[in-house]
């Protein structure tokens, strides 16, 4: 791997603030719960189906305890109580919950171990759903093989789920060694997540539990025809990140989009809800062992990309500390960054080379995400060939783990089949081309690019000692990240957190917590 | 632009005037063979091509293949008839602007910007009127003579409007990135029939901006300017200040 000369201790000092900050951050989470989580629990532990308005039952079922004032106790509770006093089953519970018109009141609690007793069969069920669909996935891929690193990763968004196989199909017959199917652009916001299999939206397609069974089965079919494993990315992000987390482990994706701050500055979703979300949502991941994608790639295209690098360090130590503290490890903690620089500044490809190098050598075991231009892509769909073909040869010379490929029609329409193609074929040719150049590579110690790393980094570091100071929640106030600045009790989805009260009970929670 | 009198006849020009040389790229569903290959020359024959050539063809999908033709094209353009509606902006810089608008108006021009619809992407409406701004250009917020409201993205146009209203606005900038399926007209039209519903329409000045608005769609939009790819601030600023000058009886020239 090529090598470029940074102080160690720096880079120690920079986790050791993430970890206060993560520190300081966490101890608000574990005091709290939203509406998503508790939303999460219910489909976990069995809460099905929707309403003749397509509204989840989860979604009316947690609503109305929220309303009743029960929730703080948790949604486990509400179940569990209502299963013991009814002697129903859980979705009977469930469904009296939800739209029963007069709840009994002032009646006999249960003690909580029977509580529990009545629970633990579901809890053991929903870890069983996790388990089991890990296992198929590891499974699956041994038998057929990993390709190598960069991964392809290219994205389909027709907005119909079948066409979107056919799309994902093809893709992975063209090389893709990854397909994403980007969500519906208003779906992020939507406090509940649609049902079925679905064939409209708008820059994309909705995610649901059904949409991931589909695309899966589409990329199953072409992994064994190609005899070579092929991934498959959604998006738990927004207000459902943590729903969202669940279908996708229980459905078998590899790899999800989600970021600690992405909702709270691109989407102005509450903070304290993003936050208590990404924890929850996380630890289902960790234990579905579905890699992390995170946004700090998103930074560079409202910030300046050489001005913002190195708040894009910083987030990517903080988005790691959060990431532990939620139980997953390097291997499958994906940070993002971007070749968004100026093509035209002098010496762009060296500063983007120094950046992805320090990103490489900073988090070695992380399956680092490599975004292509963006920003800076005109509808010169020649030029804009050339630019991508520079970004892999960054990605494949400095072992980028993810690349999601630039496609020459950025900035003019969501990608055709033959655009797609096109991408994958030039990408292949740079990837192989400059296979073992990395090895080869050793940057000069006072050279342009040591010399821009120790910037970004030390940049880094003053960012990160600041952020220390004052708190995240004051950081993202005065828009140290992205240049976007929010309000702890601004922005969307607030009414969803609660305190956990103080018999707040999530057997769910614990055992996820508990596994090693 | 002025119409002439005389034709000036055009042609693609590859190497030669009049040559009429293209390249056409394009994707046929059917895998590559000599069949395949004769019919993507006839494909670029019927759209007027002749001495085709048809440099690649490969495999891109299941059953598709795409191509890369080459072709002299018969078709011309006579230049001289050519009308075409553009935007009637002075060319004048930040400083200027704010000089021309405190002078002739007297006070600021007040505006709200949104990424109106489902549409989530800002890098547009961020690119007009953020302070950071666009290609070394500051946005709107830096303007002395412009008071900006970014309202942000997924905002609906009861929310734009009411905004509109509350700040006192005299200008409404809408931008619409997401395409899919014409969309962004859907929203466009939409914002411009609620201000007529409410007989609100000629209060303020409509702007609509994007990859794909130009000044013909904004106007057959009902909105009063569009501005596509490459625009700086400075000319939606310019254009907004002759615009209100406009409405308020003021010389609205530079």
């Amino acid at each position: 791997m090529a090598h470029v000369e940074v102080e160690q201790a720096l880079v120690d000092r920079c986790r050791k603030l993430s970890s206060e900050i993560a520190d300081e951050v966490q101890g608000f989470i574990d005091a709290h719960t939203t509406t998503g989580v508790e939303r999460t629990v219910a489909r976990a532990l069995g809460v099905e189906g929707v309403d003749d308005r397509g509204t989840p039952l989860a979604n009316t079922l947690v609503d109305r305890v929220q309303a009743r004032g029960d929730l703080g106790r948790g949604i486990s509770w509400a179940l569990g109580e209502a299963m013991l006093h009814t002697k129903s089953t859980l979705q009977e519970a469930a469904e009296r919950l939800a739209y029963e018109r007069a709840l009994p009141e002032n009646r006999p609690e249960p003690s909580v171990g029977a509580v529990r007793e009545a629970l633990a069969p579901h809890v053991q069920a929903a870890l069983a759903r996790i388990d089991a669909a890990r296992r198929a996935r590891e499974e699956t891929r041994a038998a057929l093989g990993m390709a190598d690193n960069p991964w392809k990763y290219v994205i389909v968004a027709t907005g119909n789920i079948h066409d979107d196989a056919v799309q994902a199909k093809a893709a992975a017959r063209s090389g893709a060694d990854v397909v994403a199917v980007i969500r519906a652009t208003a779906q992020s916001l939507l406090d509940y997540v649609p049902h079925g299999a679905t064939t409209e939206g708008y820059g994309g397609t909705f995610a649901t539990q059904e949409n991931f069974r589909i695309i899966r089965a589409a990329l199953d079919e072409a992994s064994r025809e190609l005899g070579r494993y092929v991934m498959a990315t959604n998006y738990s992000s927004g207000l459902c990140m943590s729903e969202i987390a669940w279908m996708g482990a229980v459905e078998r994706l590899d790899m999800l989009l989600n970021d600690s701050m992405y909702g709270i500055l691109f989407r102005d979703i509450n903070m304290r809800r993003t936050l208590v979300d990404q924890y929850f949502s996380r630890r289902i991941i960790g234990r579905a062992r579905i890699i992390i994608n995170t946004g700090e790639d998103n930074y560079l295209t409202t910030a300046d990309a050489v001005e913002a690098a190195h708040t894009v360090l910083a987030s990517q130590f903080i988005n790691e500390a959060f990431a532990h503290r939620a139980g997953l490890d390097d291997a499958l903690i994906g940070l993002g960054h971007a070749y968004e620089i100026d093509p035209w500044r002098e010496d762009s490809f060296l500063l983007e080379l120094a950046q992805a190098q320090l990103v490489r050598q900073i988090f070695p075991a992380h399956p680092i995400k490599w975004m292509p231009p963006t920003k800076h892509k005109t509808g010169d769909i020649f030029q804009s060939h050339v630019h991508d073909a520079l970004f892999s040869l960054v990605g494949v010379s400095t072992g980028q783990s993810i690349e999601l490929l630039g496609m020459f029609s950025e900035a003019i329409h969501n990608p055709l089949m033959m655009d797609r193609h096109l991408a994958l074929k030039a990408t292949r040719y740079v990837f192989n081309a400059a296979k073992h150049l990395g090895e080869e590579i050793r940057f000069q110690p006072d050279g342009r690019i040591a010399r821009r790393a120790r910037e970004v980094l030390t940049g880094a570091l003053d960012l990160l000692e600041s952020v220390r100071a004052e708190t995240l929640w004051s950081a993202i106030g005065r828009g140290a990240f992205a240049d976007v600045k929010r309000e702890p009790t601004g922005g969307k989805g607030l009414h969803g957190v609660l305190p956990r009260a103080r018999d707040y009970l999530n057997p769910l929670l614990e055992q996820l917590e508990a596994a090693p | 632009m002025t119409r002439s009198d005389r034709p000036k006849i055009l042609r693609a020009y590859g190497d030669r005037a009049g040559d009429g040389m293209v390249q056409l790229s394009f994707t046929l569903e059917m895998s590559p063979s000599p069949r395949a290959k004769e019919a993507a020359r006839r494909f670029a024959q019927a759209h007027g091509l002749e001495d085709i050539l048809v440099t690649c063809m490969e495999a891109c999908g299941p059953e598709h293949s795409y191509f890369v033709v080459y072709g002299r094209s018969k078709h011309t353009v006579d230049v001289a008839r050519i009308e075409v509606p553009q935007l009637d902006i002075p060319e004048l810089e930040r400083d200027e602007i704010d000089k021309l608008v405190m002078e002739r108006l007297g006070r600021k021009i007040v505006l709200v910007g949104a990424c109106t619809g489902s549409d989530a992407h800002t890098v547009g409406i961020d690119a007009i009127l953020n302070l950071k701004g666009y290609a070394g250009e500051k946005g709107l917020e830096a303007y002395k003579a412009f008071e900006a409201y970014n309202l942000g993205a997924q905002v609906e146009n009861e929310a734009l409007l009411t905004r509109a209203r509350a700040v006192g606005a005299d200008a409404i900038l809408v931008s619409q990135v997401i395409t899919q399926r014409g969309c962004h007209k859907e929203n466009a039209r939409a914002l411009v029939d609620l201000l007529l519903e409410r007989r609100e329409r000629e209060r303020f000045v409509l702007l609509l901006g994007g990859p794909r608005i130009d000044q013909r769609l904004a106007v057959e939009l009902g909105f009063d300017g569009g501005f596509g790819p490459g625009t700086l601030p400075k000319h939606v600023a310019s254009f907004l200040a002759m615009r209100v000058f406009e409405k308020r009886g003021l010389k609205c020239s530079a």
